[in-house]
């Protein structure tokens, strides 16, 4: 039973600030992921969690114990890396056995909670073979096995699906979300891939350049998105972020001469100023026969069978506008398609501070 | 299968590997078959006439107790110095691994010894353990002890193995650098995290990881002690005192071209070419196969 207190976590390698100033609380049982492009700081967030990196600021607790100052293996903590790190040396069963071992467990003990471990992840029959002898999948299993015997507070998850197939991925996954959900143990998940994050964490934090970028539901990131940058990078195809002006009575946002569209509610206080507009692929319509003021010419049609993405740009702005339309629509390139959205669904960011406006 | 690619006749490859072919003759094969030759001949002193003798040069060997006192002394000291530097390299390297500035001067300052040649080596400890101006023995004198490797032989093999070892050091701790920095970080952080101490990361995931580099340096540490020490005996101790450190390679020497044995000398080359290549058999048979795991 632990909760994760993060209060103002900093993290510098000589000159170089890698992390500023991250606060959060992770709360007991919870599973939550960070998420971010390379080299925002998420593993080394992560790693300072498990102890490996020592952090240059702030406090970091484990269960209303500080733990700036002890050893990883004092933390209570366990961890898959993203290479599965298995001691190559060792059977699959040593693998799993080596920190009990060492913690100085029974026999008995050790070899009851390792088959229990092999049961749930259904590796027993793989004990005796070395982690040369496994699949991709398999090693992966066996990882989280060597953290499950542990029975520890807290399970730290770096990347652990980033070397399998897409296949093997999707799976292991479920297996993953199934996993923390019957052990109930406070889980933080690294991730780039925006996919995972979405459907394994219970909350994210998405994090870019050692800045917390916004903390959430993923129904929240994906609804009010809370700055520009993670409205790009939550949703698949990313969100069009669209150049615009706000008109003189705050009510419309122009793209160009030709191309505007109404807000849900006015913005006198960005009267004329330059913004982001925020317009999501699946929520882009085409409408013939409305009045519609927004049309693109299609430059590029993908079929993807559930769906189709075209690739246009409106007339008089060379902005390219993806929109994805439900099932199998023939269209073409040069058409023109008017297209229309709900304007409660139109996001709108400060183009100089990359924050929601609302 | 594949095709094989075949050229037409050609002198090149015949020019390129010329040269090397031609130096193995000269200076390997002819001398080893002259050693072979010698081996079954018994020469007068004057170095007049020589005689057809089969293999008596051989069996006269495995007659006389001092070659057998020679080969236990080999084995003994080859085992002592193979020990020494090798343990001794691994802790500099375990150091090494963990110091995180000035990391190359510290390595680069450990490598020198192997750049010294065998005879100024033993040159050096020579020096520094001479009974009547070395500075260690001066040192040993102050505090009681009466060092003089000229009189006493135990002391005269531990100035030696202690000579030897020291210029393997750094070859040994090279390759030990070198395998511990190929293990991946991640599998120390994962037994750090399942609560391994630093010495039990060492001896049961580092250590067990290093086997195959760890089987190559002990085949090659038994090589070097047994045929390239002879200017480090050479220059400390010529054998002595009373043959205390006369190796096989160094009674070669001895009785070739100090006792003008030449048949028997020969016979004892012949026999240290097959224990050479009995281990580089050894070397290919199991370092190709990558121990342990």
């Amino acid at each position: 039973m632990a909760e994760i207190h993060l209060n103002k976590v900093c993290k510098s390698y000589g000159d170089v600030d890698v992390l500023f100033g991250i606060d959060w609380t992770i709360f007991d049982g919870e599973f939550v992921v960070i998420v971010g492009p390379s080299g925002c700081g998420k593993s080394t967030l992560l790693r300072t969690i498990a102890g490996l990196e020592k952090i240059t600021q702030g406090e970091i607790s484990i269960g209303n114990r500080v733990v700036n100052d002890l050893e990883p293996a004092e933390r209570d903590i366990a961890m898959v890396f993203q290479n599965y790190a298995l001691y190559p040396h060792m059977s699959v069963y040593d693998n799993m056995a080596y920190g009990l071992k060492i913690r100085g467990l029974e026999k008995d003990e050790i070899e009851r909670r390792v088959n229990h471990a092999a049961d749930t992840l259904e590796i027993r029959d793989y004990l005796d073979r070395s982690p040369r002898q496994l699949s991709g999948g398999q090693r992966q299993r066996v990882a989280m096995g060597r953290a499950i015997v542990r029975e520890p507070s807290v399970f730290l998850f770096d990347e652990p699906l980033s070397n399998l197939d897409a296949k093997l991925r999707v799976q292991m996954r479920l297996e993953i979300k199934n996993l923390q959900q019957r052990l109930g143990i406070t889980s933080v998940y690294v991730t780039h891939d925006q996919v995972e994050a979405m459907t394994l964490g219970h909350r994210l934090m998405v994090l870019n350049g050692g800045y917390v970028e916004q903390l959430g539901t993923p129904i929240e990131l994906y609804e009010k998105p809370a700055t520009e940058f993670v409205a790009g990078f939550i949703g698949s195809p990313s969100m069009n972020l669209l150049k615009a002006k706000i008109s003189g009575d705050g009510t419309k946002a122009e793209f160009s001469d030709h191309n505007s569209l109404y807000l849900a509610s006015a913005l006198p206080s960005q009267a004329n100023r330059q913004v982001t507009i925020g317009l999501r692929p699946e929520h882009l319509m085409v409408n013939k026969t409305s009045q519609a003021n927004m049309s693109i010419k299609v430059n590029a049609v993908e079929h993807l069978g559930a769906d189709t993405l075209a690739h246009g740009e409106f007339e008089g702005c060379d902005e390219i506008v993806t929109l994805r339309l439900h099932g199998i629509v023939m269209i073409n390139q040069g058409d023109i398609l008017p297209l229309e959205i709900d304007p409660d669904k139109v996001h709108i960011f400060d183009t100089e501070t990359g924050k929601r406006l609302e | 299968m594949l095709k094989r690619v075949h050229f037409g006749p050609s002198v090149l490859p015949f020019l390129l590997v010329g040269p090397q072919i031609l130096i193995t003759l000269i200076f390997f094969i002819w001398p080893a078959s002259q050693a072979l030759y010698q081996s079954v001949l018994i020469e007068d002193a004057f170095g007049l006439s020589s005689e057809f003798v089969w293999f008596d040069n051989f069996i006269e060997l495995f007659e006389d107790v001092g070659y057998w006192e020679s080969v236990g002394r080999t084995f003994f000291f080859s085992s002592l110095v193979a020990a020494l530097s090798m343990s001794a390299a691994l802790i500099l390297a375990a150091m090494a691994d963990r110091i995180i500035k000035v990391v190359l001067a510290y390595q680069t300052l450990l490598i020198w010894p192997y750049a010294v040649a065998p005879v100024v080596a033993g040159a050096l400890w020579m020096f520094l353990f001479d009974p009547t101006l070395g500075i260690v023995a001066y040192t040993l004198d102050m505090f009681g002890y009466d060092w003089n490797h000229k009189l006493n032989g135990n002391e005269a093999m531990t100035l030696v193995v202690f000579a030897a070892s020291w210029k393997m050091v750094s070859y040994n701790f090279l390759f030990f650098v070198a395998g511990m920095q190929s293990i991946p970080k991640s599998l120390i952080e994962a037994a750090a995290i399942d609560g391994a101490g630093p010495l039990r990361r060492f001896t049961s995931i580092i250590f067990p990881l290093l086997s195959p580099t760890t089987f190559f340096l002990l085949v090659m540490n038994v090589v070097y002690a047994f045929f390239d020490t002879f200017g480090i005996v050479h220059a400390v101790t010529k054998g002595g005192p009373a043959r205390a450190t006369e190796i096989l390679v160094y009674k070669v020497y001895n009785d070739g071209f100090i006792g003008l044995d030449l048949g028997g000398s020969a016979a004892q080359s012949v026999i240290l070419m097959m224990i050479v290549i009995a281990l580089t058999v050894v070397q290919f048979r199991y370092v190709e196969k990558k121990v342990a795991y």
